[in-house]
C-alpha cells in the first residue's frame, strides 16, 4: 500500500508498536537482568549487577512450584466460573430491548471503575461474621450461628469473579449480539430444546470468543495479588502475592524478578497451548 | 399428509395486527404458497405456525391436533429460513443429520439418512464438505434436505429462494415442486414473487394487511381475482375505473361496454373497477378509443402500451399476432370473451 493512497498513514501504526516496545520490552529486559543479579545482603542496595542463577534455583523448588500450581489453578478456576456465568448472562442480555441493554452495560462498565481494593474489602465485609450474609442466614434460620465465610477459597473466587465478570461480558457481548437469531430458531424447529440449542449451537458458534474471554480472565486473575491476601488463606496466596512479598518486604529483588519471569513464561505457555488446541479442533 | 387449520389466528405487535383473525383450512399433502407484498403478515403467519411467535388469539391445528401451546421443538415440522440458517460449525452431513442427532438416532443410521437426503436434493457425496465450501444453490439444497430429515408433518419455507439469482431460482422452483410431489409432504412456502407462487403451488393464499384476500388454485386466482388488490398483485392487470350500470353493461369514461357470458361481475351496480389481463386486450372495430404511447418488442412477446382517456392500458401480443401499429396511432380496444372481471373499487 502506498502512503499517498492510504487513508491512515502507515507510520501511525508504528507508534503503538514503539510505545509497547518501550513500556513492555524495556522493563522486561531490566527484570531479566535483575533476576540474574547478585543479591546484596548488606541492605544498603537491593542487588548489584552480575550474573548468577541462584534466584532461579530457588524458583525451581517444590515450594515455589506448588505456589505456581495453586496460582494457575485459582486463575483457571476463576476464568471458568466467570465465563460460565457471563455467557448465559450475555446471551439473555442480547435478547433484551436496546434500552435495557444500554442500562445494563452502563452498570457493568461502572463496576469496572471500582478498584480491586474496594471490591476486596467489600466482599470481605459482606462475608464476615459481624456483617452481611452470615447474619442474614442466621436470621432466616438457615444456619444456627452467624459465621464468617472469609478468608476462604469461596471468598477469593467470589472476589475474582466479581472483578472479572464485566470483562467477560464485554468480550462476549459483540459476537453474541452479532449471532444470527435464525440459527437458534432453526435449531428449535429441528427439535432441540432451548437448553440443547444453547449447548449445541450457541456455545460452539461462540467457541473463539469464549476462549478469548477465558484467556483474558485467566491472565487477569493470575496477576491479582490483593484479593488473595484480603479474601484467601495463606495457602491460596498466588505467586503474585509472593513476588510482592519478596520484592517489597524481603527486599529480595532478584528472587522476585526470577519468579515474575517464570510466572510470565508459564502463563504464556498456557495461553499458547490453549490457542493451539483451539486451532487443532477447528481444523479437525 | 396432515391438514393445517387456523381458527381465528391473530398476532398483534403493539396496536398493529400483523395477522388479523385468520380462519383457514389447508388440505394435507398440498403445496401452498403464502403470497403477498412485504409487511402483509405472511412471514408472521409462518412463524406462528412454526411456534416461533406466540399468537395473541386463535388456535393452530395440525392433523386435527391443537398445536397452539406446543413448543416449537415438539412440533416435528421442517423449516427452511430465508437466511438458510445452516450451522457453520457443522459439516454438510452433520447439518442434515442435526434433527436426527437431537432425536438420538445412532450415528451410522444418521449418516445413511443424510446421504440419502443429499442424494434426494442432488448433492450426493457432499456430506463431508464444509458449509462455506458450497455455492448458493447447493446451500439451498442442504437447507431443504435438513428440513426434510425427520419426515416432517409440515414443511415450512420462508422466502427460500430469494437469495438465488433469477435462472437458478426458476430451476429450484421446479425442483422444489417435483420434490414435494414425490414426498407428498404438506408444504407451506412464503413468497412475495407471484411467478414463484404460480409455478409451484397447488393452492395460493394471497395476503394483505394481515388478512387473506383470496385463496384458490393458481389459475383460478389469476383468471378470477376476488378483488382489485389480488388483480393488481397477481400478474399484470389493467385496472380501469368505471361504473356498472346493470349486470351486463359497464360505463368506462363515457363509453358503453357490453359484458359477455364468460365475464364475471363481482360487485353490485355502481362504481366499479374493470380488471383485464394484458393478453385479453385486443384491437377491434368497436370499443374503447385509445392511442399507442409505447411499443416494447420483448422477443417472445410484444407489449403495446396505450392511453385511454388518461388511463394506461397494456396489451400483450405474440410476435405472430403483432398488429400493424406505431406510436401515436389511434386504435379501439376490445376485450377477449371471458377476460373481463368487474370488481368493487
Amino acid at each position: 500500500m502506498s502512503g499517498r493512497d492510504a487513508a491512515t498513514p502507515t507510520w501511525l501504526g508504528l507508534i503503538p508498536g514503539v510505545v509497547l516496545a518501550a513500556l513492555f520490552l524495556v522493563p522486561f529486559g531490566i527484570m531479566l537482568a535483575v533476576s540474574v543479579a547478585l543479591r546484596d545482603p548488606s541492605g544498603s542496595g537491593f542487588y548489584t549487577w552480575g550474573f548468577e542463577l541462584q534466584s532461579y534455583a530457588r524458583v525451581f523448588t517444590f515450594f515455589v512450584g506448588r505456589i505456581l500450581f495453586v496460582s494457575m489453578t485459582i486463575a483457571a478456576g476463576a476464568a471458568v466460573i466467570s465465563v460460565a456465568l457471563a455467557l448465559p448472562f450475555t446471551v439473555i442480555l442480547a435478547q433484551m430491548s436496546r434500552r435495557a441493554q444500554t442500562v445494563i452495560l452502563v452498570i457493568l462498565l461502572s463496576v469496572l471503575s471500582l478498584s480491586e481494593v474496594i471490591i476486596g474489602f467489600s466482599v470481605s465485609t459482606l462475608l464476615s461474621q459481624t456483617a452481611g450474609v452470615g447474619n442474614l442466614l442466621a436470621l432466616l434460620r438457615i444456619t444456627e450461628q452467624p459465621r464468617a465465610y472469609t478468608p476462604s477459597l469461596f471468598a477469593l473466587m467470589t472476589g475474582l469473579c466479581y472483578l472479572t465478570f464485566p470483562y467477560s461480558v464485554l468480550v462476549l457481548y459483540p459476537p453474541v449480539a452479532r449471532l444470527d437469531p435464525e440459527l437458534v430458531e432453526a435449531s428449535r424447529t429441528m427439535g432441540a430444546s432451548p437448553l440443547r440449542t444453547f449447548f449445541g449451537v450457541t456455545v460452539p458458534l461462540l467457541r473463539a470468543p469464549i476462549l478469548g474471554a477465558l484467556i483474558l480472565v485467566f491472565v487477569f486473575a493470575l496477576g491479582s495479588y490483593l484479593l488473595p491476601q484480603v479474601l484467601g488463606r495463606p495457602e491460596h496466596w498466588t505467586l503474585s502475592v509472593h513476588i510482592t512479598d519478596q520484592a517489597v518486604y524481603q527486599s529480595n529483588l532478584p528472587f522476585a524478578a526470577a519468579m515474575a519471569v517464570v510466572l510470565l513464561l508459564a502463563a504464556l505457555a498456557l495461553v499458547g497451548l490453549a490457542l493451539l488446541v483451539a486451532r487443532e479442533r477447528r481444523a479437525a | 399428509m396432515h391438514d393445517l387449520s387456523l381458527r381465528g389466528l391473530t398476532k398483534r405487535f403493539g396496536s398493529v395486527a400483523a395477522v388479523d383473525d385468520l380462519t383457514l383450512d389447508i388440505p394435507g399433502g398440498k403445496f401452498i404458497c403464502l403470497l403477498g407484498p412485504s409487511g402483509c403478515g405472511k412471514t408472521t403467519l409462518l412463524r406462528l405456525v412454526a411456534g416461533l411467535e406466540e399468537p395473541t388469539a386463535g388456535r393452530i391445528l395440525v392433523g386435527g391436533q391443537d398445536q397452539t401451546d406446543t413448543p416449537t421443538h415438539r412440533r416435528n415440522f421442517g423449516m427452511v429460513f430465508q437466511s438458510l440458517a445452516l450451522f457453520p460449525h457443522l459439516s454438510v452431513g452433520d447439518n442434515v443429520a442435526y434433527p436426527l442427532a437431537i432425536r438420538g438416532t445412532p450415528r451410522a443410521q444418521r449418516r445413511a439418512r443424510a446421504e440419502e437426503l443429499l442424494a434426494l436434493v442432488q448433492l450426493p457425496g457432499m456430506a463431508d464438505r464444509r458449509v462455506h465450501q458450497l455455492s448458493g444453490g447447493q446451500r439451498q439444497r442442504v437447507a431443504i434436505a435438513r428440513g426434510l430429515a425427520i419426515d416432517p408433518r409440515l414443511f415450512l419455507l420462508d422466502e427460500p429462494l430469494s437469495a438465488l439469482d433469477a435462472n437458478l431460482r426458476e430451476h429450484m422452483q421446479i425442483e422444489l415442486r417435483q420434490l414435494q410431489t414425490r414426498l407428498g409432504v404438506t408444504t407451506v412456502v412464503v413468497t412475495h414473487d407471484q411467478k414463484e407462487a404460480l409455478t409451484m403451488a397447488d393452492v395460493v393464499i394471497v395476503m394483505d394487511q394481515g388478512r387473506v384476500q383470496q385463496m384458490g388454485a393458481p389459475m383460478e386466482v389469476y383468471r378470477n381475482p376476488a378483488n382489485a388488490f389480488v388483480a393488481g398483485f397477481i400478474g399484470t392487470s389493467n385496472l380501469l375505473p368505471g361504473r356498472l350500470l346493470d349486470t351486463s353493461t359497464l360505463d368506462i369514461s363515457g363509453q358503453r361496454l357490453a359484458l359477455g357470458p364468460g365475464d364475471r361481475v363481482k360487485c353490485p351496480p355502481g362504481p366499479a373497477i374493470l380488471s383485464v389481463r394484458p393478453e385479453d386486450v385486443r384491437f377491434g372495430p368497436d370499443g374503447l378509443p385509445a392511442h399507442v404511447t409505447f411499443i416494447r418488442d420483448l422477443g417472445e412477446s410484444v407489449q403495446i402500451i396505450l392511453d385511454h382517456a388518461g388511463q394506461e392500458v397494456t396489451a400483450l401480443f405474440s410476435p405472430r399476432e403483432r398488429p400493424e401499429v406505431a406510436i401515436g396511432h389511434a386504435v379501439t380496444l376490445t376485450f377477449a370473451p371471458g377476460g373481463c372481471v368487474v370488481l368493487a373499487p
